[in-house]
């Protein structure tokens, strides 16, 4: 069977999460690679998310909000903005190819960008192959039979 | 007395009704919402973005329409029509002509099937006819209740009797093509009226080319052609050939300002600021440079954040503003494009081409609308809205029956559901005897305890039909379900949403002892609540379900690949019985409420909330800097009505001192603040005392003033004052008044200047009213206005024109060429540059007065007691713009009157009763519970570094301050909104979101 990448999508609860459900609606296709996690809003997606996500084998991870002012909390989704900002900028300088990671704010009517989106994201993920460097590999024990 | 009826009527869905609806539910009455459509919504379902934030329509109503879709004590009946009210306030008998829809609600599942079989196509008029719908048709994709209809001029089978191939297709046998017209009479206490209004329909005039050209449309098709779920996706295209525009015009008042074409004086108070906001979006939306320009005659932004999003068009988005009435468009053979031909500001004609023009068309009344209103008894305005009074603004002249929204006269949403506020308010103050008496409340059972059974997952697979099961393998996916770690119970159902599976599920989780739940069928958005609903009808706790997207992420979108979409459905399940295995009941706190106001400011909106918190039954008291009531008013003459503002308060003030449930404190000032939503407790000092008043709610009403001027000899000559001081004048009957020979006006003094950028909304239209009373006291005086924009909004047009009637002079200035006062002994020279001569014009006066700017008091320390934000400006900051204008985010903190923004009297009792009424849906609670999913501290981990306390935008953690854990946070639920946001930036691992912890998502993702 041909390599399949599996995308992790972290997308909160008011915008981005409902643009994918109005896509339903709307019935628009897009590749079936994304394993959604909702979350109230993009301030809760702490970064460990995301490394837990490369190390448990994701090949790609897709972060969404609502657009910069239209956070249903408030401010929540600047504070996510500056916090991935920064992560991105980490993960670059610990060797991770551009393009494993993606960000988009999209709002709950905008059905068509988020399937556009999804495309694009999966398209992007496909072309670099499956993530190897940050999966958790059990560290190689000896096993001593004769143990005493 | 008898006891009153405690139901009330609301005629239409739009987002007046919704408001209104959701009010009175909330507050202990029974609503029946009426509407003539076949779902609600309104016009505001059909926007695209709204003004001036443009905020997403859709996104922000979305929320609102599923509360009145499923809340317990609101009926929806669709496609229904008042036909008469009998009997008076209190009990009222309304007939109601309910028109069949020939889908049976309780059966359609609205799968679509029918829609994609019906052979018939029609015009789409959600989408203003610019594409084709089915003849069985549901209005718009978010639609509640999202039900088809079928539509029956067009049905084949009932006008010709042949077809019914929806009825053979229905999946569910919800075709009902049998269905007859019914009447029904429903007994209520009181009306609400909220039927909205129709946009202008230009086809009448010949010069518009409306009709002949297709690249000539409304602003309501464009707000379509805009919509990303509009007939092109958001693509902007021209309707003629679908090529991109590279220049598109705005006419703004089509049907509006125009007794003479189309019958209609008044202004539509909306227009200006939607082009406005249109050439913004389109100007986004184009790939290329777009050229936007808006022909206009007053550019009206007098609202709040309106003349930033001006200044922002023209500046920064570089859209052209071209003040001229456009007199003809024609279509251009040659270019395909339409040429325009107007008057320049120089006076020669000029001719330029677009390819597309929009017609910034104005609001109506129906005509049906009116001949109801005159069959109900109901008085309309001269521009045929329903007549109000200003110090009741929204009471119509039948007595127990009210009115909002644009039928109340042309408005925005904001004003729309402040009037909606206002209308439930007296609705519910009418009928407070009969509170609760006709409301729903279903007791939940005895929760039961699961603490220490192992888990237990039960899981529900939904084929939705064909929805889902048509794509996805739903049997594989519960047999492999049944092979993951704790489940025990497996199904799968046909519809899990319908009753009887929801029976089915209550059963089951008591017959195999089920502690966890997951459920993999359409969208938690829609329907979480209702799962959650099942479980606590089972007795287990409703935060113990997980809810797997398996349709609108799933089956729908990827139709072409069934094998993929059921292994995506088994990985998210599995993901979900990983998370489920971890969650644990949560707790929602009950918090009581103490039922007393506090209203900070005793000004006529403050009074006006205090009066009508008390009529609720609910005592208040009033907070008040100065020795007096009334704030501002004292010093007004008239209403924009013409009533004489100096009676009526008098009456306001003595209805407050005589009211048993209202506690006055004059020259007193709040000290200490302390407490939340529901118990606060304030320390107000008051002629040398100090009291300690608990409250569970606060209204401010801390007003503004008329600011003193620097410009115009303001305070160097006796002979310029401001507009507050000739009110004075008037009002004491001041006889040197009606002898001044010239009396001139100088608009947008202070306002509307780069240090203070908005406009004072009110200036225009008290400047129009003293010209015209001036004139009555002196016919033959000359009275000038100087003005930049006449913005005499919505039926205040009338005073505009009868002022130019009655020989006031309007000139226009513009802010780099200011008037020029000098003082001579004799006169005060005013120098002005006439428009319409271009020369400077000298004007001999006797009086000057100065629209001076309206400013707020700035009270930082008010915003400090109740955290809540100001703008720059120093007005108060409203939860949201559009749809929460009368609260602030701050739970139990309610905003009315100036300290929001400048508005008129009628505008500031409107905004004080929906204050009000947005308390009295808290107080009516007698308990509030807070959510489960919030967030928890763990003070031994916390190392004390107050992240979480600075960026909480809703005040919920703080430090604690005693005890062996103090300088450690903690999370008050009450306050917390369950984001997660202090969570995620916790340093130490200390706080957790319940029901979105750590834990629970990194078991998804190792699931996934």
């Amino acid at each position: 069977m041909e390599w399949e990448p599996k995308i992790i999508a972290f997308f909160c609860n008011w915008c981005t999460y409902g643009a994918a459900d109005l896509a339903g609606v709307s019935r628009l296709q897009y590749p079936p690679n994304i394993r959604v996690v909702r979350v109230p809003c993009s301030g809760r997606i702490s970064p460990k998310f995301l490394l837990s996500a490369l190390r448990n084998g994701a090949d790609g991870i897709w972060v969404s909000g609502c657009h910069p002012g239209d956070c249903h909390y408030i401010e929540g989704n600047f504070y996510a903005r500056r916090r991935f900002a920064l992560l991105d900028n980490l993960l670059a300088y610990m060797g991770l190819e551009p393009g494993r990671i993606h960000f988009s704010w999209i709002s709950s009517a905008e059905s068509t960008k988020f399937a556009a989106t999804a495309q694009k994201v999966t398209e992007a993920i496909l072309a670099l192959g499956p993530a190897r460097q940050f999966i958790r590999t059990p560290v190689a024990v000896e096993e001593k039979a004769e143990a005493v | 007395m008898t006891q009153p009826i405690g139901a009330v009527l609301v005629a239409g869905g739009g987002i007046a009704g919704i408001q209104a609806a959701l009010d009175l539910a909330n507050s202990g009455y029974k609503v029946i919402l009426v509407e003539r459509k076949a779902a609600i919504g309104g016009v505001m379902a059909m926007l695209d973005k709204t003004f001036p934030t443009n905020d997403c329509a859709m996104c922000i109503m979305s929320p609102k329409l599923v509360e009145v879709g499923r809340h317990a004590n609101i009926e929806i009946l669709t496609m229904t029509d008042i036909a008469s009210i009998d009997g008076v306030k209190g009990d009222f008998s309304v007939t109601v002509r309910r028109r069949p829809r020939y889908v049976d609600l309780d059966k359609c599942i609205a799968c679509g099937v029918c829609a994609e079989k019906c052979p018939k196509k029609v015009e789409d008029a959600f989408n203003q006819g610019l594409i084709k719908r089915k003849a069985a048709y549901v209005l718009y994709p978010q639609a509640v209740p999202l039900k088809y209809a079928i539509d029956e001029a067009h049905c084949i089978y009932l006008q010709k009797g042949k077809c019914g191939a929806c009825a053979k297709v229905c999946p569910a046998g919800a075709i009902r093509l049998d269905e007859k017209e019914t009447r029904q009479t429903l007994r209520v206490g009181a009306v609400i009226l909220a039927p909205g209004y129709q946009a202008y329909n230009p086809s009448g005039l010949d010069n518009l080319a409306y009709g002949t050209s297709p690249d000539v449309m409304t602003s309501l098709e464009f707000e379509r052609i805009l919509s990303a779920s509009g007939p092109y996706g958001g693509h902007l295209m021209c309707p003629s050939d679908r090529r991109e525009p590279r220049r598109i015009a705005w006419l703004q008042c089509v049907g509006s300002r125009d007794q003479n074409r189309c019958g209609h004086f008044y202004c539509s108070a909306v227009c200006c600021m939607y082009a406005i906001k249109q050439a913004i979006i389109a100007k986004e939306h184009s790939e290329h440079p777009l050229d936007c320009t808006i022909f206009y005659m007053d550019m009206r932004t007098h609202g709040k954040g309106f003349e930033d999003c001006f200044n922002e068009a023209r500046d920064k988005h570089g859209v052209r503003f071209q003040r001229t009435r456009v007199h003809t468009v024609l279509p251009d053979r040659e270019s395909g494009r339409l040429s325009l031909r107007y008057l320049g500001e120089a006076g020669s004609v000029l001719v330029e081409q677009f390819d597309l023009v929009i017609l910034s068309v104005g609001l109506e009344s129906p005509p049906a609308l009116r001949r109801l209103a005159q069959n109900l008894d109901i008085e309309l305005s001269p521009g045929g809205f329903a007549r109000v009074d200003d110090f009741r603004p929204t009471a119509t002249s039948r007595d127990g029956i009210y009115v909002c929204g644009a039928f109340a006269g042309p408005k925005d949403i904001p004003q729309s559901v402040i009037e909606a506020g206002s209308a439930a308010l007296c609705a519910g103050a009418d009928l407070s005897a009969g509170r609760h008496s006709l409301t729903v409340r279903a007791a939940a059972p005895a929760e039961r305890d699961v603490r220490g059974e192992s888990p237990r997952v039960g899981v529900f697979i939904c084929h939705c039909g064909i929805n889902i099961g048509g794509v996805v393998d739903v049997p594989a996916v519960r047999d492999f379900a049944r092979t993951l770690p704790n489940v025990v119970f497996v199904a799968d159902n046909m519809y899990s949403c319908s009753q009887d599976t929801q029976n089915i599920i209550s059963g089951k989780i008591e017959a195999e002892r089920l502690n966890r739940i997951v459920v993999a069928a359409c969208s938690p958005k829609t329907h979480e609540p209702l799962f959650q609903e099942t479980l606590t009808a089972a007795g287990l706790n409703k935060y113990l379900l997980e809810f797997v997207n398996i349709r609108n992420q799933d089956s729908w979108v990827h139709m072409e690949q069934p094998a993929r979409a059921t292994a995506k459905a088994k990985d998210l399940v599995r993901m979900a019985v990983a998370k489920v295995l971890r969650l644990s009941p949560l707790k929602e706190e009950m918090l009581t409420i103490s039922p007393r106001a506090m209203v900070v400011g005793g000004g006529v909106s403050g009074m006006a909330a205090a009066l009508a918190l008390s009529r609720q039954g609910y005592p208040a008291v009033i907070v008040e800097r100065e020795g007096a009531l009334g704030g501002q008013a004292r010093y007004l003459h008239k209403t924009a009505k013409g009533d004489p503002i100096e009676a009526r308060l008098a009456d306001l003030i003595t209805q407050v001192e005589a009211d048993p449930g209202i506690n006055v404190q004059l020259n007193a000032t709040l000290t200490k603040v302390e407490g939340f939503v529901g118990n606060f407790k304030s320390t107000v000092a008051a002629n040398g005392n100090e009291t300690v008043i608990d409250h569970g709610v606060t209204v401010i009403a801390s007003g503004a003033r008329e600011s003193r001027p620097s410009e115009y000899l303001f305070g160097q000559d006796e002979r310029v004052i401001t507009g507050l001081e000739l009110d004075r004048r008037m009002k004491a009957g001041d006889r040197r008044l009606a002898q001044a020979r010239t009396a001139v006006f100088i608009q947008c003094v202070g306002s509307r200047e780069p240090e203070r950028p908005y406009c004072s909304r009110i200036c225009c239209t008290h400047s129009i009213l003293a010209a015209l009373h001036l004139k009555e006291l002196n016919p033959e005086m000359a009275v000038f206005v100087l003005y930049r924009d006449i913005r005499s909004y919505g039926e205040r047009e009338a005073l505009y024109r009868q002022a130019r009637e009655k020989g006031v002079i309007f000139i226009r200035y513009d802010r780099d060429h200011k008037p020029q006062v000098q003082a001579t002994p004799e006169a005060l020279e005013i120098t002005v540059m006439d428009h319409v001569l271009r020369q400077p014009l000298v004007i001999p006066a006797d009086l000057l007065t100065l629209a001076a700017a309206i400013v707020p008091y700035r009270d930082e320390q008010l915003a400090q007691f109740f955290k809540v934000p100001m703008n720059a400006d120093g007005f108060f900051v409203e939860a949201h713009v559009k749809l929460n204008p009368c609260a602030f985010a701050t739970d139990g903190v309610f905003l009315c009157g100036l300290a929001h923004y400048p508005k008129p009297i009628d505008e500031s009792i409107a905004q004080a009763q929906a204050a009000a009424s947005a308390a009295t849906v808290l107080l009516a609670q007698q308990t509030i519970r807070t959510s489960g999913t919030t967030a928890r501290a763990e003070p031994r981990i916390c190392s004390g570094c107050g992240v979480c306390v600075s960026l909480c935008p809703y005040n919920a953690p703080s430090l604690r301050t005693q005890g062996p854990m103090a300088g450690r946070a903690e999370i008050n639920p009450a306050l917390c909104k369950g984001c997660g946001l202090c969570v995620a930036s916790c340093r130490s691992g200390a706080l957790q979101l319940q029901g979105f912890d750590d834990g629970q998502i990194l078991a998804m993702i190792e699931a996934a």
